[in-house]
């Protein structure tokens, strides 16, 4: 219909090839066809059969429940355990084999401190105890009949992409480097109903949540939060947790590092100040180059990656590709999204997929006409606090060159003329 | 639905009589379905310990005793007198913590003696948790406090005397968080 927007779609905005996100709108979402889909190796295929011989037989039956095409079974978890303790480790999330911003549950990214215990839950029960008025014990049938909540948010371990503060860049997928982020509807009691049950004393303060894990993982957290909007999560994507994310219940804390959301949670204590656990002070605490320490680092920063094409991929020569990505904030929304195919010399401003929401992945595209040429593709997320998404230099310059936890650099993406995607500190 | 929620509330809080009274909330009203644990429960769940001592239980123990529980049940993962390999470094790395080699580990980084019982009698050892009775735990602690030279290798570590440890780095850890 209206032609001059169509030709407008195609104006630079930046650097090396980097197109208005109007390309994306309307009808110029059509225009990507072909040149948009990734980037695997795949030279012109014989045409199929006219009629394909799925047309001539009745297909599979039925089933109770569904499991995906033989034909995705490699795409999976990076799963990395401790030596002797297959248990204690993690498992990577996909990104560059996902799309949208739901992760699916299976792929959902683990993280564990001894196993994944195998709970019955007409066994598991809920302790609400400390500085209440009223200890109380929750079943899941008790817990399953309150009012329930649902969000879709982020999960991040505080751990996540610290493999990047090493002096070289390590060769590896999106995922095998950011995969410990997810994203999924989660439903389940908000915890405050529950304290007010319980009756919260005045000199309450912080709570210690514990799981029936065999690390019997433990994290204080402030009451503030508890009361603001954390929940004891139920369900996650529709259907109850995953084993390996907390079933039967998980402590799901919005925006707040990975391991103080505690699965299979079995105890909250109300207490005057923080229990000072292992994992909150000899683990999830942020050395600092002057030797200091912080403690209580809740939030996980602003933060975007590009997904497609990311490191290990492979680009199918020149023409117009869409980057799309990642970005999240433990603070809020998201306010926008810039990339840059030059390395960070120019920026142009990417298409979010609505809806933004709070404390969520959000997906952004871009457009980019490729010219064959090596190119390095960074994306930058603002939240909407208006908190920019560092250089990897300026946040090791702040942080030291000993910091685990809470890396939120811009990640780099070098593509070679040959089409090569790697990962390069730029 | 606002409305039908709104109007659930207020039936509620009438009824209850109590929660009216209080300032306006933005989470619904429950089903009061908690059963009441008695002290007797609540006790037998209780397993964390306080930065001040609070739940430790009775026992005690010293290095000495907790050099013989290690050898059996602790040195295939931390290594000899808690060097590390496989698993975690427990002892050492005085001096490193503000260095971009930092090696942190209990008697470096640790801020709190406490949580080492905490950790040690709910975690450890890794196959077998909570199979330590609260003496070789205080042992364990003492043996640990005792290489990384924060006390005594005489020294008896219990309810009384674990919480009087001061951990040497303790005053380098800052609160990111502001306290409530």
């Amino acid at each position: 219909m209206a032609k001059p927007a169509e030709l407008d779609a195609h104006e630079s905005v930046a650097g090396n090839g980097l197109l208005h996100r109007r390309l994306f709108l309307s009808q110029g979402a059509a225009l990507l066809g072909a040149g948009g889909a990734l980037l695997t190796a795949a030279p012109a295929p014989a045409a199929p059969p006219e009629v394909p011989a799925s047309m001539k037989t009745p297909g599979a039956a039925l089933s109770g429940y569904g499991e995906r095409s033989p034909h995705e079974a490699k795409v999976q978890r990076a799963a990395q355990g401790q030596p002797g303790a297959p248990g204690t480790g993690s498992s990577r999330t996909p990104l560059e084999s996902l799309e949208g911003v739901i992760t699916p549950s299976s792929l959902h990214f683990e993280r564990s401190h001894n196993g994944v215990p195998d709970i019955d839950p007409a066994q598991h029960r809920v302790l609400i105890h400390g500085l209440v008025e009223r200890p109380l014990i929750f079943d899941l049938d008790a817990l399953s009949r309150y009012p329930l909540v649902s969000r879709i948010q982020f999960l991040e371990c505080s751990g996540n992409s610290a493999a990047l503060n090493g002096a070289d860049p390590p060769q590896q997928t999106a995922g095998g480097l950011h995969g410990l982020v997810s994203c999924s509807d989660w439903t389940g009691v908000p915890l405050a109903i529950l304290l007010d049950e319980a009756g919260v004393k005045p000199e309450g303060k912080w709570l210690l949540a514990e799981g029936a894990d065999a690390a019997g993982m433990s994290r204080s957290v402030p009451l503030a939060k508890a009361y603001d909007d954390a929940i004891l999560a139920l369900y996650q994507n529709g259907e109850r947790l995953r084993p390996s994310n907390g079933y039967p219940v998980r402590l799901f804390l919005p925006g707040y590092e990975g391991n103080m959301n505690v699965k299979w949670l079995r105890r909250i204590k109300v207490t005057a100040e923080p229990t000072m656990t292992k994992d909150e002070t000899s683990k999830y605490s942020d050395l600092q180059p002057d030797g200091k320490a912080l403690l209580f680092t809740f939030p996980m920063e602003v933060k975007s990656v590009i997904t497609s094409p990311s490191g290990q991929q492979q680009m199918r020569g020149a023409g117009l590709y869409q980057i799309s990505g990642l970005a999240w904030s433990g603070f809020g929304k998201i306010r926008r999204v810039e990339v840059s195919a030059d390395g960070g010399k120019t920026w142009g401003q990417a298409a979010l997929d609505a809806p933004v929401l709070d404390k969520a992945l959000v997906r952004f595209r871009m457009a980019w006409r490729w010219d064959g040429s090596p190119s390095v593709l960074q994306s930058r997320a603002v939240d909407e606090h208006g908190t920019v998404q560092p250089t990897r230099a300026a946040l090791l310059a702040k942080r030291g060159p000993a910091f685990r936890y809470h890396y939120n650099a811009i990640q780099s993406w070098s593509v070679a003329a040959a089409g090569g995607v790697s990962n390069v500190y730029a | 639905m606002c409305m039908r929620s709104a109007l659930l509330v207020a039936l509620l809080c009438g009824l209850s009589g109590v929660a009216a009274a209080q300032p306006a909330k933005k989470h619904p009203a429950g089903p009061n379905l908690g059963v009441p644990a008695t002290a007797e429960q609540v006790a037998g769940w209780d397993v964390s310990i306080g930065p001040d001592g609070a739940g430790l239980p009775a026992g005690s123990g010293t290095a000495a005793q907790g050099a013989a529980v290690y050898a059996a049940k602790c040195v295939a993962c931390h290594g000899e007198k808690g060097a590390g390999r496989p698993n975690d470094q427990l002892v050492g790395g005085q001096g490193t913590i503000a260095t971009p080699n930092a090696v942190r580990t209990v008697g470096s980084y640790w801020p709190y003696a406490t949580t080492l019982f905490d950790y040690i009698r709910r975690a450890m050892p890794l196959v077998a948790p909570q199979s330590l009775s609260n003496d070789e735990v205080y042992a364990l602690t003492a043996y640990l406090l005792s290489l990384n030279g924060v006390i005594d290798e005489r020294a008896v570590m219990s309810a009384t005397t674990l919480p009087k440890v001061a951990m040497p780095n303790r005053d380098n850890f800052v609160w990111a968080y502001k306290k409530p």
